[in-house]
């Protein structure tokens, strides 16, 4: 049984490589932060996997990390959304009707 | 009793890694950021659920299978309020970021029904030109 979850827990390492590359070349920075979203969660899952292999039957102390990696997660996903929230500066290059055009911020 | 425990177990990591290799597969190749955000919040939400319904399941094994722990309920516990914190948190996390890209104006791969959040009707139906005959509104 421990040789299913360390598998499982490295075939879901090896499945966040494609979101790394999301995270890399996102053309907005929506992208980004939904990668890093996502990336996120999928540790707090990890920390789980981790601590039910862990010897000693530490699974508890691991559990708590989960929980207050996914909140900690989730509060950081959110203040990335009130940040971004009509703050002009998610997309490269914007182009609204009936404004002038300006440089994009990076 | 211990084995059927762990069959559920298997079965229930193993659907999650499918799903999230769904969501990957989705937050890889969607043409636009919203179907993306819809691939990820999706999938990334029904993955964990059942990975982590998965470990409690085995962790609800392990007290069966003798030496009864108060703490192993607990953990088994604490993985149902993370199931939970997940199923509220996830999809409120997807929708105020789709939120914020829609407010600053990033534009949507359009189908043939148009805009549909737009305000002013002529956006409303900038992507798809004449609507279907049968839907008209």
């Amino acid at each position: 049984m421990n040789y299913f979850f360390i598998w499982s827990g490295l075939v879901l390492l090896v499945m966040m490589i494609p979101l790394f590359y999301r995270m890399n070349a996102g053309p907005t920075a929506l992208d980004r932060i939904v990668a890093v979203n996502m990336i996120g969660t999928k540790t707090a899952i990890l920390l789980v996997f981790v601590g039910t292999i862990f010897p000693g039957n530490r699974v508890g102390m691991f559990v708590d990390f989960a929980l207050a990696y996914g909140l900690l997660n989730f509060l950081g996903s959110l203040a990335a959304a009130r940040y971004f929230h009509r703050s002009r500066a998610v997309a490269g290059e914007i182009d609204v009707e009936g404004e002038a055009e300006e440089p994009a911020i990076e | 009793m211990t084995t059927i425990i762990n069959i559920v177990s298997i079965v229930l990591v193993l659907s999650g890694l499918v799903f999230f290799f769904g969501a990957v597969v989705g937050m890889v190749r969607f043409p636009d950021v919203y179907t993306r955000m819809h691939a990820a919040g999706k999938g990334d939400t029904l993955s964990s659920l059942l990975v982590v319904l998965g470990f409690m399941v085995y962790q609800l094994g392990r007290i069966h299978g003798g030496e009864l722990m108060w703490t192993d309920l607990l953990v088994a516990i604490k993985l149902l309020a993370i199931c939970a914190f997940i199923m509220l948190t996830s999809p409120t996390a997807t929708h105020a970021l789709m939120d914020a890209g829609y407010e600053d104006g990033i534009e949507p791969v359009l189908g043939e029904d148009g805009d549909a959040l737009s305000r002013d009707q002529d956006t409303r139906r900038k992507g798809g030109g004449e609507p279907k005959p049968n839907r008209t509104s």
